[in-house]
């Protein structure tokens, strides 16, 4: 992984990923700073790591599981309290399938 | 009986005790918090939203309880809540225009335990957006100033609940520190804070930033506050599955006093160039405090800590890019016109994030993205592991490690924001900590020429949170730290 700029390119396809629409100068001024903090970020590089275990969690819990059972009371109305547009019990967005 | 202007200065545990002789009511500690509040925070806008009538309530409610007998410790005691928190039917922001007017249907699992021991909240307190940031400086909803010196921040994240507390506008106040968002504006602002053990208190509830990094912890005035405090919050939740069921302890029975016999590392690679000197005097006048008490100190080495900074930007930012997504004007928040659901999204996000949320979520969806998960984020995980490592061999040497909690006092308004990358750099001695998952206490321990606070940081390992405050109360016993308030 060697220190180079990021592209163009790469930006905008970075704000589709990250569903952001940027305008032209802010897609500039991002860029400028994804270099600099990816230039940064390239120290850890100087490390080896080839053998090291990654580290995802550092909690004691593991992965409990519980029972596949409802144990919440049903409660549409709260859950569609705060939609910006709703219709009967649905949140209602712009057509998705024509 | 104390005049109610002073009744919002007390420390819980004095406040507590007094309740229960019946020198006053938990409704006039109550309002003295909130006169406290009209008075000086259109000054230092610690408060995104006040909760007047709530706590009011919540107060006659205290005192119903306090009558009846056998109420807990925190009931009646009036407390900020950082605006990350879900409080049911109180307007939730996390400082961002996407959540301005959210209000959650249902409250976080210590908000629930808090509420149920009877305390107050008089409010939700300012925040960076979406706890990114180190000086309350990203908020949507305006800077939080330092109750020490206006022109100054408070620190960040967590910055408008160190100030409320640091002010006298609460008498404490929840935070969340994900690279040392409740240390470094406790230190800030001359407060205690702890963020404790990663797993140790419950997450449910509270607005995800990086879900392997982010813990709850609060703000007080003195460490036997903290003690109180985190004895109701800490504990096992079956809502939040990362969340430890190992017992809770009684922090403030803790408190013994002793430190005899603490064997104290200090890093070597904590006390570097580019430190303001005061703030090195302060902690090493400290360390010598211990030594007076029959502590030893020895000199450690964490060798990877010069790589945390760039491993938290990875890991957090990727967790975080994740975490966002929701936040797609779909089923709550701000929606922004648009005919087809991508532009929906792109526009909502776009007129919703201020710009360090921005650069994050592309930072973290870069690093994730295809070609360059292996590079980044797989690469950050394996330093992550040779940074636990580091404090792993340490602890086997030493008891806890001591630390300044930030290079300098804090800095002006708009020092650093025309630079991310400076600002990132602030978080230098507190982030390894969070990727360690260890307990870390911000407390006062000194002050620099300008009459600003300067903090010490108490590091243990997992799950050592008896000790920590053992030793951070013993400190603060013995009067090596002057506590001063603000003059406002």
């Amino acid at each position: 992984m060697a220190s180079r700029k990021i592209a163009p390119e790469q930006v905008r396809h970075v704000a589709r990923l990250a569903r952001l629409s940027l305008a032209p100068d802010e897609e500039d001024r991002i860029r400028a700073n994804m270099d600099e903090i990816l230039g940064y970020i390239d120290k850890l590089n100087e490390l080896s790591t080839d053998s090291i275990e990654p580290t995802a969690q550092v909690g004691d819990a593991g992965t409990p599981t519980r029972a596949d059972a409802v144990t919440n009371r049903p409660d549409a109305d709260a859950m569609l309290a705060n939609a910006p547009a709703r219709e009967r019990g649905y949140f209602k967005v712009p057509k998705i399938i024509d | 009986m104390a005049p109610s202007s002073e009744l919002n200065r007390l420390t819980i545990s004095d406040a507590a005790d007094r309740l229960r002789r019946r020198e006053f009511s938990a409704l006039e500690l109550t309002r003295a918090c909130l006169e406290r509040i009209g008075a000086v925070d259109p000054k230092l806008n610690a408060f995104i939203t006040v909760t007047e009538e709530e706590a009011i309530a919540q107060a006659e409610e205290a005192d119903r309880r306090l009558k009846a007998g056998g109420a807990a410790t925190l009931c009646g005691i009036p407390l900020g809540i950082k605006d990350i928190y879900c409080t049911a039917g109180v307007r939730t922001t996390c400082a961002s225009k996407i959540l301005e007017n959210f209000v959650p249907p249902f409250d976080a699992t210590v908000i629930a335990k808090l509420r149920c021991e009877g305390a107050v909240f008089v409010g939700k307190t300012n925040m960076d957006e979406f706890a990114m940031g180190s000086s309350t400086e990203n908020s949507a909803f305006g800077p939080t100033t330092n109750p020490h010196d206006r022109t100054r921040v408070a620190g960040g994240s967590s910055g408008g609940s160190a100030a409320a507390v640091a002010a006298d506008e609460c008498l404490g106040a929840l935070g969340t520190d994900t690279g040392g968002s409740i240390r470094e504006p406790a230190a800030f602002c001359g407060v205690v804070g702890i963020k404790p053990t990663y797993s140790r208190v419950s997450r449910y509830g509270v607005v995800a930033y990086a879900s392997s990094l982010d813990q709850v912890g609060p703000f007080s005035k003195s460490v036997r506050d903290a003690a109180i405090l985190l004895r109701t919050l800490a504990g096992e939740d079956p809502q939040d599955s990362t969340c430890s069921a190992r017992p809770v302890p009684d922090y403030e029975r803790a408190l013994t006093g002793n430190v005899k016999g603490l064997c104290i590392g200090v890093p070597k690679e904590f006390f570097v160039e580019g430190m303001q000197p005061e703030v090195e005097k302060a902690v090493r006048t400290m360390l010598k405090h211990y030594e007076s008490m029959g502590a030893s100190t020895m000199e450690i080495s964490l060798p990877h800590s010069s790589y945390a900074i760039a491993c938290y930007y990875i890991v957090a930012t990727a967790e975080a890019s994740a975490n966002l997504a929701r936040y797609d004007g779909v089923r709550y928040g701000l929606r922004e016109g648009a005919e087809d659901n991508i532009e929906l999204n792109e526009k909502t996000r776009e007129r919703g994030f201020g710009a360090e949320v921005k650069r994050r979520i592309m930072l973290g969806t870069f690093a994730l993205s295809a070609g360059y998960y292996d590079a980044y984020y797989l690469k950050a995980m394996k330093v992550r592991t040779l940074i636990r490592r580091d404090f792993e061999r340490a602890f086997e040497n030493c008891d806890v490690i001591v630390t300044p909690v930030a290079p300098t006092t804090a800095f002006r308004l708009g020092e650093k924001m025309s630079d991310p990358l400076t600002m990132y750099l602030s978080d230098i001695f507190t982030i390894s900590v969070n990727l360690a998952g260890l307990p870390g206490l911000s407390m006062p321990c000194g002050y620099d020429a300008n009459d600003l606070p300067i903090g010490m940081q108490i590091i243990g390992p997992q799950f050592s949170e008896e000790m920590v405050l053992r030793a951070g109360d013993a400190l603060e016993r013995s009067g090596a730290v002057p506590l001063r308030r603000p003059a406002l």
